[in-house]
């Protein structure tokens, strides 16, 4: 049985089909990249994946169970967390405060509300995930004056604080320089890989695919176009055609289609 | 059946007496997004200026018909004067800020504006029935209405023809529908937004104060009329849509003949009849009955 | 967090107020009393606003909690303040769980409008209330205390001491749930609720709670006023301008600290006290100009001030 199943996934918004027919299977520990052009359906499949939209048709299976009708909130609670193309974190408090708080809420459904927050496990599990995602000099920090790369990582780190078997990252490198793309994604993939979640990471870039990635999966205007190796998908034509772009004969920096992911 | 043909009347009078005076305040909404709680003040404003200058008129012993004149005067100078000052001298500088942060500041100049009527005018009450009793009543069987009531239902319908003929048809209506719509683009396509909110707020204004002045003929114009107005005209607007002016003579509507019928048929309701009213469609609709719903942000 | 210093200051005001109380005249205690009754709601309004919420129907919960205690004395003949109090305030609870499952799910201007809706509602009822003397009100029993009935200024006294010991009760608990996971969520809710929910935790059932501790808080003020001033009616519990005079003591108090609702207050009585005797023309001006001055130039209330000239010590 797969960890995680779509199947038939699809959604309209009036004449616009956002996601036509999607079906996929993830199995755990996969780190799975999924690539497309804007509004290919990429960001929608994660909505409707982790219950803030629903399909208008289709179903989503994660360990047999059908999720479709949760609520993101339920789904967290199943299991799968994702992360944002636009990092959402608590821009007023302080970064280490961000992490206090997904973590205090993480530990069970039932929320404090007189036994204080600050306390030493947290703050402590708190300080490892900075040590972790090498946020230290930002610690104390108002998030809301914090750069792109490190509110991204951030957001990241919260949905983390759930201890997730499955997490979504939309676009963990997006708006970050390319300086920064890999050090973020080696960093980020490090400390994913330590816990042994399952990963999905959506990307435009198509070295990080090919390196991080150990499946990728490509969406065109609604569908799945493609789902095999790095190698595979990247080769593909159709991949080729409406995604990397037909004219320009683009080819990964280095060797052609290789990946030592 | 009398009773029916009472509610009717009642219910469109009172109807037209609220859509006048939330008129203005959902215009102003509609355009700047702010909630002015000084609505009220220019509503006493209104009534109070126009009060003074009936009085005055007839102690100057003019043709009686010309005091009806002398309401639309008095909006017009208290919309202008205090629309003016409002609007340049401190709401221009809070556009952009939160919604709830403009209340206060409305709310503020509300507290303000109520002392000012105090020293201008005094505590003790106005009173210009001239103009009402001028008109006398009308009968149908045992009920009696006062043609002033009846002429204010006319006037509250051309009031609100005029209001949808000049933004459907002309081309300022079109400007401010740009600018409701988005005003980021409306500016970057070089429409004068600033411009087009003054003027707005003026004539919001001056609604607001014609609501008063045409009460004033009708009520014993004394200090805190203004104060009840603001939550009634809040009502009205948030069941129409806030920012709606079909949505405003809706909303009168409905407001109008619930209370006329509560009047007649269920007295002890007719106080919070308008409030369940407003609960209810802010439960059930909470951009109101003519308002577009907002998109969703993520 | 500076919660322990504030825990410290809490204990020495009750201290404090407490001795106060003996050494002030009775119409100064008198006064405090009303000062820390309102300091009650105001409190209440201070957790809805961290979360990013401005209530314009406390009036709601203040007017249920006055009209409870005139009413079980009136109808019933309980008079002991401490169980009228206890009564009240639950009441004014159950309100507002009643009204949050409904208010809980609206932000901003929709928020304030629908509180202001549901505390109007009250208005109207109680106006059209014969049998509650409609607009006119009526006399609130005097309270016992355990039994002991005082008179006159001891009685005041006692009403003080009782409202004294609420007081600290109250910030000292709100100021704990303030440091509790679910209040630390306040400016969590007020900065991404979306990254709130998908964090697991229910943003409406989190509004709801602080819908309801609000008005616990302005339930208990409101049955304090109601003993101290001895009279009841829709004006003064009800009407949409005393949820406004609330908005206007939480903007100059600020939300910075647990104590600043009722030193907000206090100045608040002062201030309308002194004007309305010495100015009865211009006290609103007043009001109004010091709200704007405020908002425009110090967002975060008067106790930012104070803060601010404590830190360049």
């Amino acid at each position: 049985m797969a960890l995680l199943e779509a199947k038939g996934l699809t959604k309209t918004f009036g004449s616009v089909t956002a996601a036509n027919d999607i079906s996929v299977s993830i199995e755990e520990r996969e780190v799975i990249g999924v690539i497309g052009a804007n509004g290919a359906g990429k960001t929608t499949f994660v909505n409707m994946v982790t219950g803030y939209l629903k399909p208008s048709a289709g179903a989503i299976l994660y360990q047999g169970e059908d999720i479709t009708p949760l609520s993101p909130r339920e789904i967290t609670w199943r299991g799968i967390c994702r992360s944002f193309q636009v990092p959402q974190v608590f821009s007023s408090i302080s970064l280490s405060d961000n992490l206090l708080i997904a973590l205090g809420v993480a530990e069970g459904e039932r929320i404090p509300f007189w036994r204080p927050l600050r306390q030493p496990h947290l703050q402590y599990a708190a300080d490892e995930i900075i040590a972790r995602y090498e946020l230290e000099q930002y610690r104390g920090q108002l998030v809301g004056l914090l750069p792109q790369g490190v509110r991204k990582l951030l957001d990241i780190a919260m949905a983390m604080a759930h201890r997730p078997r499955v997490i979504l990252l939309d676009e963990p490198t997006s708006g970050v320089s390319v300086q920064e793309k890999f050090g973020i994604m080696d960093v980020v993939m490090g400390a994913l890989h330590d816990t042994g979640v399952t990963v999905l990471f959506i990307e435009h870039d198509m070295e990080i695919i090919a390196r991080f990635g150990s499946r990728v999966v490509a969406f065109a205007e609604g569908t799945i176009i493609a789902d095999g190796s790095p190698q595979q998908v990247l080769d593909d034509p159709q991949v080729r055609r409406h995604v990397i772009g037909e004219t320009l004969h683009r080819v990964p920096h280095g060797e052609e289609g290789a990946s030592d992911a | 059946m009398l009773t029916l043909v009472a509610i009717l009347v009642d219910g469109l009078v009172y109807s037209s007496w609220l859509f006048i005076v939330a008129v203005g305040l959902t215009l102003i909404f509609g355009v700047m997004k702010i909630l002015n709680v000084a609505h009220g003040s220019l509503y006493a404003f209104g009534a109070y200026t126009a009060a003074t200058l009936i009085g005055v008129y007839f102690d100057a012993g003019w043709p009686p018909l010309g005091s009806f004149a002398l309401l639309l005067v008095a909006a017009v100078v208290v919309g202008l004067v205090l629309g003016l000052v409002l609007e340049r001298g401190l709401l221009r500088f809070m556009y952009g800020r939160d919604e709830v942060i403009i209340v206060l500041v409305t709310y503020a100049v509300f507290l303000i504006l109520e002392d000012v009527i105090l020293l201008v005018w005094g505590t003790s009450p106005y009173f210009a029935f001239q103009p009402y009793s001028l008109l006398d009543n009308t009968s149908i069987g045992v009920l009696s209405f006062a043609n002033y009531d009846l002429a204010m239902i006319g006037f509250a319908v051309v009031l609100g023809a005029g209001l949808w003929w000049a933004i459907q048809r002309t081309r300022w209506g079109k400007l401010l529908l740009a600018v409701i719509h988005d005003r980021e683009m409306a500016q970057a396509m070089g429409i004068n937004v600033t411009l087009v909110f003054t003027i707005t707020f003026i004539l919001g204004a001056m609604l607001g104060a014609l609501g008063g002045a045409v009460t004033a003929p009708e009520i014993s114009v004394a200090p805190g009329i203004g104060v009840e107005v603001i939550v009634v005209a809040f009502a009205v607007v948030v069941i129409g849509g806030m920012g709606s002016i079909p949505g405003a003579a809706i909303g009168a509507l409905i407001v109008g003949l619930i209370r006329a019928a509560a009047v007649h048929l269920l007295p002890q309701v007719e106080l919070f009849v308008i409030y369940g009213v407003m609960t209810l469609v802010l439960a059930f609709r909470p951009q109101g009955l003519f308002s577009r719903a907002e998109a969703r942000k993520i | 967090m500076r919660a322990d210093r504030s825990l410290l200051r809490v204990l020495v005001a009750f201290a404090l107020l407490a001795a106060v109380g003996f050494a002030l005249p009775d119409w100064a205690a008198f006064l405090l009393t009303l000062a820390l009754a309102k300091g009650l709601v105001v409190l209440g309004l201070l957790v809805l606003w961290r979360t990013g919420l401005v209530s314009f129907g406390q009036a709601l919960f203040y007017g249920t909690g006055g009209y409870a205690v005139g009413m079980l004395g009136l109808y019933l003949g309980v008079s002991d303040i401490v169980l009228l109090t206890v009564v009240a305030t639950v009441l004014a609870a159950a309100v507002a769980a009643l009204v949050g499952l409904l208010l809980a799910r609206y932000r901003d201007i929709f928020f304030a409008m629908l509180s202001l809706a549901f505390s109007m509602i009250l208005y109207g009822i109680l106006v059209k209330t014969e049998a509650l003397g409609s607009t006119d009100g009526f006399n609130v029993i005097q309270p016992t205390f355990f039994g002991y009935a005082p008179e006159g200024a001891t009685m005041r006294l006692c009403i003080y001491l009782w409202t004294a010991l609420l007081v600290v009760l109250a910030a000292f608990g709100v100021q704990r749930y303030l440091t509790s996971t679910m209040g630390n969520l306040a400016a969590a809710i007020r900065d991404n609720e979306i990254r709130v929910e998908y964090l697991g935790v229910s943003v409406v059932r989190v509004v709801w709670v602080k819908v309801i501790i609000a008005g616990a808080l302005a339930g208990a003020g409101g049955a304090i006023t109601a003993f101290a001033v001895g009279h009841v009616d829709p004006d003064a519990m009800t009407y949409w301008t005393v949820s406004g005079e609330f908005v206007f003591v939480t903007i100059l108090s600020g939300t910075g600290n647990v104590i600043a609702p009722f030193v907000g207050a206090l100045l608040f009585e002062l201030i309308r006290s002194f004007a309305i005797q010495y100015s009865p023309y211009t006290w609103q001006m007043v009001l109004g100009t010091s709200l704007l001055l405020i908002i425009l130039f110090l967002p975060n209330g008067l106790w930012s001030l104070v803060t601010r000239l404590g830190k360049q010590e």
